[in-house]
């Protein structure tokens, strides 16, 4: 039986006459301890299908079940990271995350909680800065904060909805390795939402394309055999990776071309020249445009 | 006359409370007619100040920039920029945004002929049926699409581009990249490029500009990208030097990224520290950030 399930999920919004299906018979099935990732257009139902496992929202039709039952809200079993942080600006990073763990843990001792907070702040490199406030970080940093934040609830499936979309690129490669490096350590069950395929085969073992919408629905799956650790740099070297990532552009790019009907329109390109606005209106000399076979015709005399 | 554009002896430097900062230092480029050039580097390297320079948009500090046999001094319609945002005029429409410049360099054309430009443009890239949209209507990638529709509109001398699709998913930046090569193609501008993408680097370019990191940013490396045109991606990635290529630059991204968190080269002259915020108006947080805060 697999661990996280969806079955046949639908979602909509709007009413009857204005009404767009966002995701339709989206089936998925997850083994414990596996990394998935969703591949997608912004705009596609990403984030509709992230907030579906989540639950927070539900869906219109089908059912989501977590080891085998029926999902019906949030909750600390899933834990979820958001691609802009969502931290409480006047609380610390340390504080930030006790306040995760005070809400799942009450049971524990005040020092067992502390400490456990700690172990967290320490896995994502933030311990120097744990007195900090988010404003006082870089994105990255507070991405760190988030993840830490996250992972302390101990949740049964690591939910990862663009968290690295925000960030620039050599940040982003540092947080992906980072994410490779907990995951190796906790192998935790794990759900990434991204759109940068390059993203989803670094990390996962599991590529799963979302189809361009509205009515997106999940495409075949694509394992993604490659041993870990996987460097950015000698993957270029490895003919699968090569194949993988040639194949899941591709199924995406023609997801959205199927959508477009082609069109042959007749266009006039008129065949002028643009004026220099350096040379005053005034002193031209002329006031109609120069053509481009004009140009390439006009002669000039140079007096020495 | 060989090259259409030479950045010659090219300096940039700011003053700040803690003396001079030099951004870009002793920088060369030739780009011959009809070329397509990419610059590349990490955030914060000077590669903006490079090309805002080109642009007329900054001033030079030291040296000479030549395009088109003439020195170049201001911004002018010539050289037509995209940006990663659009820019667009939020009250216009798609059409009218790109007609204000069409308006401006063909204004000895007819009403009807700089009509056949703008609509010419637009639907080449996609937007026949949404110009008459106002930028608030169209999603982000369309917007973009209008930018490009409105650098190539004013058939200008030089195209400059700085990381145009930078704020885009990955997938639509691919589309976009296929609208911008088939337009490119048609009209062979010459062009220079900005990015940190190295898949966008070699799909596009003749040749690839690696960037040395700021401050003091020269020309590190120069990689001549000779894959065959007209260019389809998959026939490029499946090319046997795609990958070989792709992995040289990722290193020489790479080992740029570490030079800069192990030995940040500070001089009395020229602090390290407070460069990067001067050389884009909003620098994404970099891991040298990162570094700071915590010895903080």
């Amino acid at each position: 039986m697999p661990y996280l399930e969806l079955k046949s999920v639908s979602k909509g919004y709007g009413s009857n006459g204005s009404r767009t299906e966002v995701l339709r018979d989206v089936n998925l099935s997850i083994e414990q301890g596996e990394f998935v990732a969703i591949v997608g257009y912004s705009g596609a139902g990403k984030t509709t299908l992230m907030s579906i496992l989540a639950g927070l929202i539900r869906p219109d039709t089908g059912s989501v079940t977590l080891e085998g039952r029926e999902m019906s809200g949030p909750g600390p079993d899933r834990g979820l990271v958001f691609q802009n942080y969502s931290l409480l600006p006047w609380l610390t990073v340390a504080e930030n995350v006790r306040l995760a763990v005070d809400q799942v843990f009450p049971e524990k001792t005040e020092a067992g909680r502390a400490a456990h907070a700690t172990e967290f702040i320490e896995m994502v490199n933030l311990a120097p800065a744990r007195d900090k406030r988010p404003h006082e970080l870089s994105g990255g940093m507070r991405q760190r904060v988030s993840v830490a934040r996250t992972l302390a609830m101990n949740p049964k499936v690591l939910l990862l909805d663009e968290p690295l979309s925000a960030l620039d690129a050599l940040t982003r490669a540092n947080l992906q390795d980072e994410i490779a490096r907990i995951r190796a350590q906790q192998k935790q069950t794990v759900v990434l939402i991204t759109n940068d395929p390059d993203e989803a085969i670094l990390l996962a073992d599991r590529v799963v394309p979302l189809t361009a919408g509205p009515n997106a629905t999940l495409g075949e799956s694509f394992i993604v055999d490659l041993p870990h650790p996987r460097d950015r740099k000698a993957l270029n070297h490895s003919a699968r990776f090569r194949e993988l990532r040639r194949d899941i552009s591709e199924y995406l790019l023609r997801s959205r071309q199927d959508r477009h009907a082609t069109v042959t329109r007749k266009l006039i390109l008129p065949d002028i020249d643009p004026e220099d606005l350096s040379v005053p209106r005034n002193m031209l000399g002329r006031t109609r445009p120069l053509r481009s076979s004009e140009a390439r015709e006009a002669t000039v005399e140079v007096s020495s | 006359m060989s090259h259409h554009v030479d950045l010659s002896q090219l300096s940039k430097v700011y003053s700040t409370p803690k003396g001079p900062a030099v951004i870009v230092k002793d920088f060369n480029l030739r780009i011959a007619k009809g070329e397509f050039v990419t610059l590349i580097g990490h955030s914060g390297c000077g590669k903006s100040t490079v090309l805002s320079m080109l642009a007329g948009l900054n001033d030079i500090t030291e040296g000479v920039i030549i395009l088109a046999g003439k020195e170049l001094v201001g911004a002018g319609p010539d050289r037509g920029v995209v940006f990663q945002s659009p820019s667009l005029l939020p009250w216009y429409t798609a059409f009218e945004n790109v007609m204000l410049g069409v308006e401006q360099v063909f204004f000895t054309a007819s009403a009807e002929e700089r009509r056949e430009i703008v609509e010419y443009y637009l639907t080449v890239v996609g937007l026949g049926d949404s110009m008459h949209k106002r930028p608030a209507e169209l999603s982000q990638g369309m917007r973009q699409r209008v930018g490009i529709a409105r650098a190539f509109a004013l058939k200008p001398k030089m195209l400059l581009l700085d990381e145009p699709f930078g704020m885009l998913d990955s997938l639509t930046r691919y589309e976009l990249q296929g609208v911008l090569l088939k337009l490119w193609r048609e009209n062979r501008i010459t062009t220079l490029m900005v990015t940190h993408d190295v898949d966008e680097a070699l799909y596009l370019s003749d040749r690839v500009v690696c960037m040395t990191d700021g401050p003091e940013a020269e020309v590190g490396d120069i990689i001549p990208v000779a894959f065959p045109r007209p260019r389809e991606r998959q026939a490029v990635m499946d090319h046997p030097d795609y990958y070989p290529l792709r992995e040289r630059l990722i290193e020489f991204l790479e080992v740029h990224a570490h030079k800069k968190k192990h030995a940040a080269p500070v001089t009395p002259a020229a602090p390290a520290a407070p460069v990067a915020p001067l050389v884009e108006a909003a620098p994404a947080p970099s891991p040298r950030n990162d570094a700071m805060l915590v010895t903080a």
